[in-house]
C-alpha cells in the first residue's frame, strides 16, 4: 500500500512538472481495495480494471520502473510509451489493463472468465470498477452474462462515492449500496469497508474460493474515497474540502500501520526501513523514466497489426 | 470443384474452424435457432453447447467477450447478427478490440473474427438494411472482409481465421443464395487482395460485396454497346489492394466505384481519391461514383431498389463521366 502511496504521489509531483502528460487518475486512498484484494488471488489469476489503474498494476506486480516509464511516454514502459496512465498492462503476470471507457473493461472480463472455463482452468477473473460505471449498459450485460453463464467471476465495485464529479445519490438509486443490484442478476453481493485491508482480503479470499468451486460469479462492494480530485484536471469543486474528515474517512496505510503496531506485528523501526526501502524503490522508478529515452518515430507503425 | 451456395461455404469454413480447439462460436440464436441466416444450423449438435454459446441479446459483451477470450488465448468467433446492430457493440469494436494491440505495444493480440451479416434490398427497412463495412475500414487495427462469391467467401475466412487480429467479416444478406464453384483442393485468399471478375480494356468498375454481381450486370450491358469493362471486386476494404486497381484505371483511363452504402462517406470517396490522387494523368474524367441514395432505406419495395445502385445509374455515371 505504501509503496503504491509513494508511486502515486511521485506521480502527482511528475504531472505537475509537464512530465507525466493527458489524463492522470490517482488512486491515493485505496490502496487497501488493490491490495488487499489482488492479496487475496493467485498469482495466474486475470485483474482487469478501469482507468485508475497505478494501484492494481502495482498490486498485481508490475516492476513501478517500467510502469513510471509508460506514464512518461518513455520506451521502456509496459507500453513502449504508446498506452499511457489509463493503458497499463502485464501480460505475463495476467495484469489485463487499464481500461479508459467506463465499463468497457467489463465485457473483456466477462471473455477472460469465460475463456478459463472453457479451457477448463480453475483461474479466476477480477475485475473492478467504479461506481460509475454501475450505470453503464455494459455492467448489466456482463452480470447477466456472468450470471447465467455462471462465469468464473468477482466484480469488484470501487465505490468511492463520486463519478467524476457526480455523487452517486445523484446518478445511482440506490447509490450506498449498489451491491443489491447483483441479486437482480442472481449474484451474492455483499458490500465492505474499502479502506481496511486486512477486511478486503478476507472478502475476496472467501468470495475467490467460491468462484473457484464453480459456484458462478460474486459481487463485493468496497467503500472507499479517494482523497485527490478524479484526476489532476480537476479542480473538485463539487465537494468539500473537509469531506474526507467529515465522513471520518481513516487512511488505510494508517489503519494498518497503528494495527501492526498496536497487535506487535511490526514496531516502528520495521515501518520505517520499510518506508525507507518504499522510497528507494520510488526514486528508483522516477529516476529510470526520467533517464528512459522516448519511443523512436518508427514506433508510430509497430503493433497496429499483428 | 464443387458448386455450393455463399451459405455453404461459410458453413463449410466454420466448420473447419472448430478442428482447432481454441475456437469457438458465440451469438444470438446460432445454436438452437440454427442460425438467423441458418449458416450454424446444426451445429449446436455437433459440436455441443461448449463450443456453440447461445448468448444473450448483448451485442457490447458478445463482443467483448470474444475480445477478452481473445486475449487470454483463445481464437473465438462472434457473431453480430446484422452489422446493424453493432453499433451498439461499437466501442468494444472500435475502442477495445482495434487497438489492445497498440495500446499494450503487442503485450495483447486480439484474433477475433466477427461474422455479421450486411446489406439491404430485402424490404427491412431503414434500421435493418444498412452496411457499415465502410465505418469500420476506417479503423487502424481492424481488419475487414466483404466477399461476394462462395470461392471468395471460403478462401477469405480462412485466412481470417488464421490472422491474429480482428476481422470484421461481411456477408451480404441477399448473396447466401448464391452459386458458385469452390475447388477441393485447400486455398486461401490473402486479404488485400482484390479479384479481376471480368476483365476488359475500356472502363474498370471498381465494387466489393453484392455490387460486385451488380457491375457485372452493367459490364454486360455494356457489351452489347460494344464496351468491355474491367469489374474489380475488393474483397476486402481493409487492407485494400490499391495496386490492381491502379493498373487497372492506367490501361481503360475510365473507372467508376460502385458501393451499396450511402455515397456520401462511402468508401468509394476513399478509392476515388486515391485513384486521382495516384493515377490522375491516366484519367480521361473524374473518377465516377455510385453509390445509395442519401435517404435512410425506404420500406417499399420499389422506394427501396431505386435507393440502391443498380447497372443503369452505373451505365449513367460513366456516360456523365466518360461519355460513353
Amino acid at each position: 500500500m505504501l509503496l503504491i502511496r509513494r508511486f502515486e504521489e511521485a506521480c502527482g509531483r511528475l504531472y505537475m512538472q509537464g512530465k507525466i502528460r493527458g489524463f492522470l487518475h490517482l488512486y491515493i486512498g485505496e490502496e487497501a481495495i488493490a491490495v488487499g484484494a489482488i492479496s487475496a488471488l493467485r498469482p495466474d489469476d486475470y485483474v482487469i480494471g478501469h482507468y485508475r489503474d497505478h494501484g492494481h498494476a502495482i498490486a498485481k506486480g508490475m516492476d513501478p520502473k517500467i510502469a513510471m516509464a509508460e506514464l512518461c511516454g518513455k520506451s521502456t514502459g509496459s507500453s513502449g510509451g504508446k498506452g499511457g496512465s489509463m493503458h497499463l498492462f502485464d501480460v505475463e503476470r495476467h495484469f489485463m489493463g487499464g481500461h479508459a471507457i467506463v465499463g468497457g473493461q467489463m465485457p473483456i472480463a466477462a471473455g477472460l472468465a469465460l475463456s478459463s472455463k472453457y479451457k477448463k482452468e480453475d483461474l479466476v477473473t477480477l475485475c473492478f470498477f467504479g461506481d460509475g460505471a454501475v450505470n453503464q449498459g455494459e455492467f448489466h450485460e456482463t452480470l447477466n452474462l456472468a450470471s447465467v453463464w455462471k462465469l468464473p467471476i468477482l466484480f469488484l465495485l470501487e465505490n468511492n462515492l463520486y463519478g467524476m464529479g457526480t455523487h452517486v445519490d445523484r446518478t445511482h438509486a440506490g447509490g450506498r449500496h449498489i451491491y443489491e443490484v447483483a441479486s437482480a442478476y442472481d449474484i451474492p453481493g455483499v458490500q465492505i469497508d474499502g479502506m481496511d485491508v486486512l477486511g478486503v482480503n478476507e472478502c475476496v479470499s472467501e468470495a475467490v474460493k467460491s468462484i473457484r468451486k464453480g459456484e458462478g460469479p460474486r459481487f463485493i462492494e468496497a467503500m472507499c474515497y479517494r482523497y485527490r480530485g478524479h484526476s489532476m484536471a480537476d479542480p473538485t469543486m463539487y465537494r468539500e474540502r473537509d469531506e474526507a474528515q467529515e465522513l471520518g474517512i481513516k487512511d488505510p496505510i494508517d489503519s494498518l500501520k497503528n494495527f501492526m503496531i498496536q497487535f506487535d506485528v511490526a514496531g516502528e523501526e520495521e515501518l520505517a526501513k520499510i518506508a525507507a526501502k518504499v522510497d528507494e524503490q520510488v526514486n528508483e522508478a522516477v529516476q529510470f523514466a526520467e533517464d528512459s529515452p522516448a519511443p523512436d518515430m518508427d514506433a508510430m507503425y509497430t503493433n497496429v497489426y499483428a | 470443384m464443387t458448386e455450393m451456395i455463399l451459405r455453404e461455404a461459410v458453413t463449410k469454413a466454420l466448420r473447419e474452424a472448430l478442428e482447432d480447439d481454441r475456437v469457438f462460436i458465440m451469438g444470438e440464436d446460432i445454436g438452437a435457432y440454427g442460425g438467423a441466416y441458418a449458416v450454424t444450423r446444426g451445429f449446436l449438435d455437433e459440436f455441443g453447447p461448449e463450443r456453440i454459446m447461445d448468448t444473450p441479446i448483448s451485442e457490447s459483451v458478445i463482443v467483448g467477450a470474444g475480445v477478452g477470450s481473445a486475449l487470454a488465448g483463445l481464437r473465438p468467433i462472434v457473431e453480430l447478427m446484422t452489422i446493424n446492430f453493432s453499433l451498439v457493440a461499437i466501442d468494444q469494436i472500435v475502442n477495445h478490440a482495434a487497438k489492445l494491440r497498440y495500446m499494450s505495444d503487442g503485450q495483447f493480440s486480439v484474433p477475433l473474427v466477427i461474422r455479421t451479416v450486411t446489406g439491404g434490398g430485402g424490404q427491412l427497412a431503414a434500421t435493418h438494411s444498412q452496411s457499415f463495412e465502410n465505418w469500420y475500414a476506417s479503423v487502424p487495427g481492424l481488419k475487414v472482409a466483404v466477399p461476394a462469391t462462395p470461392y471468395d467467401a471460403l478462401g477469405l475466412f480462412r485466412a481470417a481465421m488464421k490472422d491474429d487480429n480482428p476481422i470484421l467479416f461481411a456477408e451480404h444478406s441477399l448473396l447466401y443464395g448464391m452459386r458458385g464453384e469452390v475447388p477441393d483442393e485447400w486455398y486461401e485468399i490473402p486479404f488485400g487482395q482484390a479479384d479481376i471478375k471480368r476483365k476488359g480494356n475500356d472502363v474498370t468498375i471498381v465494387a466489393y460485396s453484392r455490387m460486385t454481381h451488380v457491375a457485372l450486370q452493367a459490364a454486360a450491358m455494356l457489351e452489347e454497346k460494344g464496351r468491355q469493362a474491367e469489374v474489380i471486386d475488393l474483397r476486402t476494404l481493409r487492407p485494400w489492394d490499391k495496386e490492381t486497381v491502379l493498373e487497372s484505371v492506367r490501361k481503360t483511363n475510365r473507372v467508376v466505384v460502385v458501393e451499396e452504402t450511402w455515397k456520401t462517406g462511402g468508401f468509394s470517396g476513399e478509392i476515388a481519391s486515391t485513384i486521382q490522387e495516384e493515377a490522375f494523368d491516366d484519367l480521361d474524367g473524374p473518377v465516377a461514383r455510385v453509390g445509395g441514395l442519401d435517404v435512410p432505406a425506404p420500406y417499399n419495395g420499389t422506394l427501396e431498389a431505386a435507393a440502391i445502385p443498380n447497372s443503369e445509374r452505373i451505365i449513367k455515371a460513366l456516360s456523365d463521366n466518360y461519355g460513353i
